[in-house]
């Protein structure tokens, strides 16, 4: 499914608001691509400028926000730069969002069906019959039971769960090349959580959408996610595949962030945390925004900003301690073995990969 | 909902019998009687009045006579005009009151709601400055000095429209308005703080994420919902022009339960009080239950709950 | 790439950050819940326009009551229906003349005054001034606008108050008379009582208090019913606080924006009640003033000397528009929603 045509790209993106205190830097020099078909995650804490990226991605800024660099290329198009007339089109056609609340984000007095149908009606000017016929079948793909009898109710009459997957089956209904979900299950619990992400692999699957999947847990992005960005204070620290992050993190915010997660062997122990609270980004601190938090802080942490180091080709990290001066550290000891076992992955896969090439050869 | 009626209109009952109650005692406590607009009398002539208003029998006889009567449609006798049965001075005089009033109120609510939706729309342009201003000059300029202005103005100096009385759709025109401004007032600020919170809100996001364009986003989620939580407010609006019509109705000298009204309390007129206190008060019940009704029909979230109950 | 760049030798010690960094570090002004709304009502210009025109007026019609132009009550029927005239002005309007039979006549050469006599806003028709009616009038109506809403103030919140804590079938019983009396239009609540204490500046502030605090204690009511639920509230619940403190201590301040709110909204409509009533004919009565009967007697004349009834409209809109004014702009400041 995945090819390396990039579909978006985000280049140098920086995002100011102008509140009453000052100017907030809420994105700091963003870049980042999203390849067919794949799924990236973008992690990190609340304020970190997740929202604002993906705002940004379809044109919904607030009012107060400006654009002060940076472009996001989406079909040889800058996004940034389109009119209001072009943003309607690309808008719940070729882009399409999933919101964090399914209990608000429903028009509570219309009709799930014609909710549902609008996109069509809107997009591809389809008559109301037709577009309601497709908005059943998307009724029954996300999987509402009893949809013919459904379609015309109003979103009180379902729970949570249910609502979020009228608001999948609204995002899809056009079958959007991007799909952007916002937080989609953190207001929802845990059962529902699952069933949840498992729809969206599925469909994901059956209509080849590429996802940027915005969330602040670790948990959620271990079995939705090809590629991991790790945002903090409005900035890209890590990225890498997904194994990468997980099991050969190298920003020591990345190490925070999974040795706060509960894995199967925690048991009992308490989980770690990171220390302080993240920058306040009027006035965004000179060098590395992470250091005050960070026990592994070096003094050039303070006057200038780490440039991403290459860990692989797919992975990279900006932090000092990736530096060949930079003293050799150890982080964390949970690190350290998910570490181990990624060494073990590489060597496996290497000899695959080497069985492969043999093959190749052979033939 | 059949349920959900009867308990309404039980309610509604209640509430008449203590107005009714309520209103007779506190008649009951004023002092003054017919004689009071009568030249002197002899005290056999006295007794001969009292007797025949029926202010002779102890007051819980009184108290249950009038009750009675009332379920009948009987008022008693007014004081001030002493051959006339109070029930007639209302029924001749509602008419011109209820046309002014349902005039005001379409006068008042329709142009409120463009004006308040164009307001939150433009929200922090001129526009929204503009009609911020207009609402604010209707609530805060009393209708009886506005009443006087456009008699002034319009009727007297320009000759446009008559100045008072009544006699056809051309007299109704300046007390219509002079009523109208407090309600456009209140409906347009109402709709605009309605709306702003709605345009605010997480499914008009989604609305403009599908690709909606701002009218469409205006014209098929945000007017819709700001518009159902309107019904709530017509009662009030109600209580507003009965209000208003009270001195309106005495500055344009049109025949209504409002003039009436001022009339028989310069006059001490008590049963014509009594009788417009329980016919405001009906009227004002009868208003909010409708509008009770019919927010339970167009809100879906409503219609729900009432019929599970 | 970054490789290339020098670096100091020391660049890579490990930071002693005891002495450099502060992570909690806050950059925008820390500022209480009152300062805040205070700075955002700084901005609404409307609002603070608003705010220093009552003072002005709050000021002149009690100060009036120490030194006023001329005594307001002193009759002067020589002087009756005088056209204000300002000393030095010439413009017409302001400079004692008016139009009487189709032709402009000096009223007060006619009324046989000395040059120096000057009335700014003219006199009434019995020769009383009417700078100080207004501004005496101002006094009557504000004060019976605001001793109203003080009263109704304290009994709709502490019904609201009352109602909301205890919920149950206290509060199903409470809500009930509400609801009876909301169903009565107020104005007729008004007269009625106002009829049985007989009209006078008591029984209309009774009368007008007693018919507003409904709103006043509904609106406390959901507020309460909402905080009563809450952590803090819950907690001083637990910990065995008295219900008398935990309204002091925590309802109260929390529900303070409500209630100042409610009274700037409460103020206007407690000014407009009495002006009706007093236009009426059943509120103040003469020798006293209240911007109402000043409209009343004003509105007799107007055919002829409209600035009789001018006068007293403009000065009762203009507090009627700036207490809204206020209003609004105390709600947009109180309603952190609107922050920006």
């Amino acid at each position: 499914m995945e090819s390396n045509e990039n579909i978006l790209e985000v280049n140098h993106l920086k995002i100011n608001f102008n509140t009453y205190a000052g100017t907030v830097k809420a994105i700091r020099d963003v870049s980042f691509n999203l390849k067919k078909g794949e799924t990236l995650a973008i992690v990190g804490e609340s304020g970190s400028g997740k929202t604002v990226t993906t705002r940004s991605i379809m044109g919904l800024l607030a009012a107060n926000s400006e654009v002060a660099g940076g472009d996001i290329q989406f079909h040889g198009k800058d996004i940034l730069k389109m009119s209001q007339k072009e943003l309607e089109q690309l808008r719940g056609a070729q882009i399409a969002q999933i919101f964090q609340d399914p209990m608000t984000s429903l028009d509570p007095t219309m009709r799930i069906g014609r909710q549902i149908a609008e996109p069509l009606m809107v997009h591809k000017g389809m008559k109301k019959d037709k577009a309601m016929a497709q908005a059943l079948e998307m009724m029954k793909l996300v999987g509402i039971t009893d949809a013919e009898q459904r379609i015309n109710d109003y979103p009180h009459q379902f729970s949570g769960g249910m609502r979020q997957r009228i608001v999948i089956a609204i995002a899809l209904i056009n079958y959007p090349e991007i799909l952007i979900a916002d937080e989609p299950t953190t207001a929802l619990d845990v059962t529902i959580q699952a069933q949840i992400l498992d729809l969206m692999r599925e469909l994901q699957n059956k209509i080849s959408t590429s996802i940027i999947f915005i969330t602040h847990d670790l948990g959620v992005v271990a079995g939705m996610a090809d590629r991991v960005a790790v945002m903090y204070a409005g900035k890209i620290v890590e990225y890498g595949t997904v194994d990468e992050i997980f099991y050969n993190p190298k920003h020591p915010y990345t190490w925070g962030l999974l040795s706060s997660m509960p894995t199967l062997d925690t048991n009992g122990e308490e989980l770690p945390s990171i220390p302080g609270t993240p920058p306040d980004l009027l006035d965004p601190p000179a060098g590395d925004a992470f250091a005050a938090r960070n026990a592994y802080a070096l003094k050039i942490d303070t006057e200038q900003e780490p440039p991403f180091f290459k860990v692989s080709d797919t992975h990279y990290a900006a932090t000092w301690l990736l530096h060949p001066d930079a003293p050799k550290v150890t982080p964390p000891e949970q690190i350290l073995e998910r570490q181990e076992q990624f060494a073990k992955m590489q060597k496996d896969l290497a000899q695959q990969g080497h069985h492969v090439e043999e093959e190749e050869e052979k033939q | 909902m059949a349920k959900y009626l009867i308990k309404r209109i039980f309610y509604l009952l209640l509430t008449l019998f203590i107005v009714i109650t309520v209103t007779f005692f506190m008649m009951k406590l004023l002092p003054g009687t017919p004689l009071t607009n009568q030249q002197k009398l002899s005290p056999a002539q006295q007794h001969l009045i009292l007797k025949q208003y029926g202010l002779t029998k102890p007051v819980w006889q009184q108290y249950l006579i009038y009750v009675a009567g009332v379920f009948h449609g009987n008022f008693g006798t007014s004081f001030q005009f002493s051959d006339q049965p109070v029930s007639y001075l209302i029924s001749s005089r509602i008419g011109p009151s209820l046309l002014l009033g349902a005039q005001a109120m379409i006068l008042g609510v329709i142009p409120g709601i463009l004006v308040g939706a164009l307001g939150a729309i433009k929200k922090n342009t001129w526009v929204d400055s503009t009609t911020t201003i207009v609402s604010i000059l209707g609530i805060s300029i009393p209708s009886f000095v506005l009443a006087v202005l456009l008699q002034y103005y319009i009727g007297l100096k320009l000759g446009w429209l008559p100045i008072a009385d009544w006699g056809g759709f051309a007299y109704t025109i300046l007390p219509t308005i002079a009523l109208a401004a407090s309600p456009f007032a209140d409906t347009a600020r109402f709709i605009r703080t309605e709306m702003v919170d709605v345009l605010n809100s997480d499914y008009i996001e989604l609305a403009k994420a599908k690709g909606l364009s701002k009218w469409g986003v205006i014209y098929h989620h945000a007017l819709r919902n700001s518009l159902i939580p309107v019904v709530t407010i017509i009662g009030p609006l109600a209580v507003n022009i009965m209000t208003g019509s009270m001195v309106i109705e005495n500055i344009f000298s049109v025949p209504g339960i409002g003039e009436q009204f001022v009339k028989s309390i310069l006059t001490n007129d008590y049963p014509t009080i009594m009788a417009v206190t329980i016919v405001y008060s009906l009227m004002l019940m009868v208003v909010l239950l409708i509008t009770d009704i019919v927010y339970g029909i167009i809100d879906p979230r409503i219609r729900i709950t009432n019929t599970s109950k | 790439m970054a490789d290339e760049v020098k670096l100091p030798a020391d660049a890579f010690e490990p930071l002693d950050k005891s002495k450099h960094l502060d992570s909690e570090k806050i950059s925008a002004p820390n500022l209480t819940f009152m300062q805040d709304a205070w700075r955002r009502l700084k901005k609404n210009k409307g609002a603070i326009i608003a705010m220093t025109l009552l003072i002005i007026f709050f000021v002149m019609a009690f100060g009036s009551a120490f030194i006023s132009p001329h005594n307001p009550n002193a009759v002067n029927p020589q002087y009756a229906n005088l056209p204000p005239k300002w000393p030095g002005v010439g413009i017409n309007g302001f400079n004692g003349t008016l139009v009487q039979a189709g032709s402009r006549v000096d009223a007060y050469k006619a009324a046989g005054a000395a040059s120096s006599v000057h009335y700014w806003l003219g006199t009434d028709y019995l020769g009383r001034d009417l700078l100080s009616r207004i501004l005496y009038g101002t006094r009557i109506s504000l004060t019976v606008a605001v001793v109203a809403t003080l009263v109704d103030l304290l009994f709709g919140v502490t019904f609201g108050l009352f109602s909301g804590w205890k919920g149950g079938r206290i509060d199903n019983f409470m809500q009930r008379i509400i609801e009876i009396i909301m169903s009565i239009p107020t104005l007729v609540v008004v007269v009625l009582l106002i009829l049985v204490l007989k009209p006078g500046m008591m029984s209309i502030t009774i009368a007008i208090a007693f018919s507003s605090w409904t709103t006043m204690a509904r609106l406390i009511r959901a507020q309460t019913l909402e905080l009563k639920e809450q952590e803090y509230v819950l907690a001083a619940k637990t910990l065995g606080e008295s219900s008398i403190k935990i309204a002091f201590k925590h309802l109260l301040p929390n529900l303070s924006s409500i209630i100042i709110i409610q009274t700037m909204f409460t103020i206007p409509s407690a000014i407009f009640f009495e002006a009706f009533l007093s236009y009426v004919g059943i509120g103040i009565s003469s020798p006293k003033a209240s911007l109402g009967t000043l409209l009343n007697d004003g509105q007799k004349n107007f055919q002829f000397l409209p600035y009789q009834m001018w006068y007293p409209a403009i000065v009762l809109s203009i507090i009627m528009i700036a207490f809204n004014v206020f209003a609004d702009g105390l709600r947009d400041a109180f309603d952190p929603q609107s922050k920006g």
